[in-house]
């Protein structure tokens, strides 16, 4: 497997310009390159209403999907992919991600996720996205080709993107222009981890304040929308209205313009987070997390709240919980009837995305309502199912190339494409693989 | 919020990296697996278990390990040792390995497992634990030989229980990575329900200590309390004084038991380190970097340590030749045959963690394997009681990186590290005559569906997926009014527990 792996890079490094000199070869564009291809013989697993094709064909042109079926046409010209024995399926989707927005976990410099103040809803987790961050490439190679890329923190930390993860610049790497959505930290009544030692009143009486901060920062945020909305219609009303962007970045959410991200994973806070959602009327709301969501599934169902659940790969959140309950958690809410996806909350590991749903399935979730969750269904929720999330004809090329099942550990990757793009098969780990596997010189 | 956030972020940072295994697997059978024949330096007969020094005195005083009886039925049994055998059965009597065959009948009162259609695989071993403790880091000196995670085993632990519903029936309880040299280790039984620490404890286990390197203890002790080491320069120069002090306090004993003054006064610090020089007490060493892994080998050589096993070892790929060959030089066991050495380096290593702090920045998920390869005994560990649930998963992703095969893979979780804690005698394959430690799959245990269903310690029964209730705890604190959620953390884990995190989580964000 490596080794064909190992050959497709090299075969993509031998395009190299002729003038090159052996001892100082050009490097590959990790980017790839854009074309027309055509994968045959492959096994579709569109996601779409064309279901599993045995046999099909899958035309690339451009950054689009041109064509998808049993019966279609090589185009002239095209460069064809035999994909005989292989499956083929749309790029996975990441529903809470920090890649590229932390490089290295513990070095301040490189850690972008979290900036001063409670009350910044207008920070965008775009502007500091590193395109060129190692993990995204590392990423890829999991078959997870983009992620809803959070900011974290206070009340109000920013605004979270969906972006592709290949490309050189934010707006290359945005899913689509609208693909944002403003992250409310909700106030929470669980401890964070095992290091937070404190007393259950002081974790009540910290919730309870952030609540009084949230309400009286949503209600400035609808008076401000409704001045906002009066001086679109009355441009003079507007001139003389201070500069607050925060409140402006609420606006959308009360306008119904950006999705509210609702980060909470306590069954009560869940309870409190919709209850406190329809009172507000909030139009758009999915909720993040949702750790104990099988707690409380008929509460979030009635409230037909979509779920980015995870991560699946934790510790039950109280001592008391039968062993498997993260893992069982996605499948116990996608049965009661609530659309759901899976968010890793992985920065570096993005890439285990699939095992996070293989672990889910294992754990009673049907397996094809699983890989539906973070491909269409994703996408769905994230408000893209037009541009991504499964293979037909005018979406956006994001294709993986398998050796089967992505969700199985074994299961490796023959060819990538992101955005129309070719993408080699590389990352910093398999150029270190390749260095060290049999290193030169060896032991003295 | 602000607090929490930071701490939780300071844990992470905070994560020490051990070192754990290396593959060490011989020409004939890699060739046999269709695998690159390993390099001369691993084809060396190496006997783990004869290399490694006496149980403590002190085992003679645990108590008698319950031991239970099953009949498993028709199982395709992993062995791990000898390969896959389809529909067999394994009798476990008085908590041994007693037969391995097809038709076997149940003696009398033997419990009888129908596992038709099922995995029977060996428990798991997890070779860089800290369940089950009560107290992780002495983070008082940058040396704490003396120190022993034997005296705070707490068997209430829920995360045992947790482990045991992954497969795993035995953890190297470790000290935590503040200190070059840390405490001591200990290995234990997941006997759950168990109320009695000593119950936990493996008799026989031979002695292990930790060892630190890199970034905690110079970030505990240089730039948390301004003394030495803050470099990794300091790190040798801090293992190399405790060694030659340790060197004296056996002179000055030697000289006086031959009537040549006084003997050193007692001193359990320098009296743990000389045990070491002695090959009493076998390294686990966290390490990160090619360079300090490096290091540590060079002196051990210089102090005529002839074995050591890295944990975590990130960059272990880069040095793995080096691993491979170390311990090359040390001498042969008495009565184990021609040219049997007791050196070796092992690494215990992670799957695919990385990137939570700059030692780990330059890995690569395929580390496993190259060490493999390069004919290091490696294996995986979790250091989380997270991941500790999923090992069977973990050494699965050697399949997507570097493409091992099933017995490499599931050695890395069984057999290897076995050799790596000095118990390959006892557990790590299902043969006649070894414990009854035992983990039954519905689904190859290397698929990502696989779900364990029953674990057995000793032929007891420890874990039952279909019989289990929700609420697993041993124990309950009087003073709970309700059991308060706690959020899952990115790497929470225990390796820097006792260090002062709001002072670092302060340090971190000024970026001192």
């Amino acid at each position: 497997m490596i080794r064909l792996l190992l050959f497709a890079t090299l075969a993509l490094t031998a395009v190299a310009p002729a003038t090159a000199q052996p001892n100082n070869p050009p490097p590959s564009n990790p980017q790839g390159r854009q074309g027309v291809f055509a994968i045959t013989n492959a096994r579709l697993v569109t996601m779409g209403p064309q279901g599993v094709i045995e046999g099909g064909t899958l035309v690339i042109r451009g950054s689009r999907i041109e064509a998808v079926g049993a019966g279609v046409a090589v185009p002239e010209g095209a460069e064809v992919i035999d994909g005989t024995g292989l499956d083929v399926y749309p790029g996975m989707i990441d529903g809470g991600s920090g890649a590229g927005l932390t490089e290295v976990g513990s070095v301040p410099e490189t850690r972008d996720n979290d900036d001063l103040g409670d009350l910044i809803p207008h920070f965008q987790a775009l502007t500091a996205i590193n395109p060129n961050s190692v993990v995204l490439p590392v990423t890829r190679l999991g078959g997870v080709t983009s992620a809803v890329v959070e900011p974290s923190g206070g009340l109000f930390p920013g605004t979270a993107a969906l972006v592709r993860l290949h490309g050189y610049t934010p707006d290359q790497m945005l899913v689509a222009p609208e693909a944002r959505y403003v992250v409310l930290e909700f106030p929470r009544t669980g401890r964070r981890g095992s290091f937070d030692q404190r007393s259950d009143d002081d974790i009540k009486k910290a919730a309870d304040k952030a609540l009084q901060k949230l309400n009286d920062t949503w209600d400035a945020a609808v008076a401000y929308a409704r001045v906002d909305s009066a001086a679109a219609v009355q441009p003079e009303a507007g001139r003389e209205r201070p500069y607050t962007p925060a409140l402006a970045a609420l606006a959308d959410v009360v306008r119904g313009q950006r999705a509210l991200l609702v980060r909470v994973d306590v069954a009560a806070d869940i309870e409190k987070a919709l209850d406190w959602a329809k009172t507000r009327r909030v139009p758009r709301v999915i909720l993040s997390g949702a750790m104990e969501g099988w707690r409380v599934r008929d509460r979030i169902r009635e409230a037909g709240v979509p779920v980015l659940a995870g991560p699946v790969l934790a510790v039950p959140t109280r001592a008391s919980d039968r062993y498997d309950r993260a893992y069982a958690n996605p499948g116990l809410m996608a049965d009661a009837g609530i659309p759901v996806s899976i968010r890793s909350g992985e920065t570096e590991n993005t890439r285990n995305l699939p095992f996070h749903a293989g672990f889910a399935t294992a754990y009673g979730w049907n397996r094809d309502a699983a890989l539906r969750a973070v491909t269409i269904g994703a996408a769905e929720i994230l408000g893209v199912a037009d541009r991504i999330g499964s293979l037909e004809p005018g979406k956006i090329a994001d294709v993986i190339v398998t050796t089967g099942d992505p969700f199985e550990t074994r299961t490796t990757l023959r060819r990538l494409f992101m955005n129309g793009y070719d993408v080699p098969l590389a990352s910093r780990q398999t150029d270190l693989y390749r260095e060290f596997l049999r290193r030169t010189p060896s032991a003295q | 919020m602000r607090l929490p956030a930071l701490m939780i972020a300071s844990a992470r940072f905070l994560l020490l990296a051990g070192l754990s295994s290396a593959a060490l697997v011989p020409v004939a059978e890699a060739q046999r697996r269709g695998a690159t024949p390993a390099r001369p330096a691993s084809a060396r007969p190496v006997s783990v278990q004869a290399s490694l020094p006496p149980e403590r005195a002190s085992d003679d005083a645990l108590p008698r390990a319950r031991t239970g009886s099953v009949l498993v039925q028709g199982a395709t049994v992993l062995t791990v040792s000898h390969g896959t055998l389809a529909n067999t059965d394994v009798l476990v009597q008085d908590g041994r390995i007693a037969r391995i065959g097809t038709g076997l009948s149940a003696p009398a009162g033997v419990p009888v497992v129908n596992a038709s259609g099922l995995y029977l695989m060996p428990g798991i071993i997890d070779a860089h634990s800290h369940i089950a403790t009560s107290s992780v880091n002495e983070a008082t000196s940058p040396v704490t030989a003396e120190v022993t995670q034997e005296d705070v085993i707490d068997p209430f632990d829920v995360s045992i229980y947790r482990a045991l519903a992954g497969g795993v029936t035995v953890s190297h309880v470790m000290h935590g990575s503040a200190n070059v040299i840390g405490g001591q280790n200990e290995t234990i039984k997941h006997r759950w329900g168990e109320r009695d620490p000593e119950a936990l404890k493996m008799a026989g286990a031979p002695r292990t200590i930790k060892f630190a390197l890199g970034e905690n203890p110079t970030r505990v002790h240089g730039r948390g309390n301004g003394i030495v080491p803050a470099t990794r320069m300091g790190v040798e120069q801090v293992i190399r004084n405790a060694f030659e002090q340790a060197l004296r306090y056996k002179a000055q004993n030697a000289a006086a038991a031959r009537g040549a003054g006084d003997p050193a006064p007692y001193n359990l610090r320098l009296q743990t380190l000389a045990d070491i020089l002695d090959g009493k007490v076998l390294i686990h060493c966290h390490s990160y970097r090619a360079d300090e892994i490096y290091m540590l080998t060079r002196v051990l050589r210089d102090y005529g340590v002839h074995r050591i096993v890295f944990q975590h070892v990130n960059e272990g790929f880069k040095v793995a030749p080096e691993l491979a060959a170390f311990g090359n030089d040390a001498p042969t066991v008495a009565g184990t045959g021609d040219g049997v050495t007791n050196g070796f380096a092992m690494a215990s290593v992670f799957a695919d963690w990385w990137a939570y702090k700059m030692e780990v920045y330059y890995s690569t998920a395929y580390n496993a394997a190259v060490l493999t390869r390069n004919g290091v005994v490696t294996s995986i560990n979790s250091d989380s009681n997270e991941l500790n649930r999923h090992l069977y998963h973990e050494a699965a992703k050697t399949q997507r990186y570097g493409g091992l095969t099933d017995d490499e893979a599931l050695a890395l979780i069984t057999l290897n590290p076995a050799r790596q804690l000095g118990i390959d005698g006892r557990v790590g394959s299902i043969d006649v005559g070894k414990d009854g430690d035992l983990a039954l799959f519905r689904g190859h245990p290397l698929s990502v569906y696989a779900v364990p269903l029953g674990t057995w310690v000793d032929g007891i029964r420890r874990f039952d997926a279909d019989r289990d209730g929700d609420d697993a705890r041993l124990s309950v604190r009087p003073d709970e009014r309700v059991d308060t959620a706690t959020l899952h953390v990115h790497d929470d884990h225990r390796c820097m527990e006792g260090v002062d995190l709001a002072e670092l989580a302060a340090e971190a964000t000024e970026g001192r």
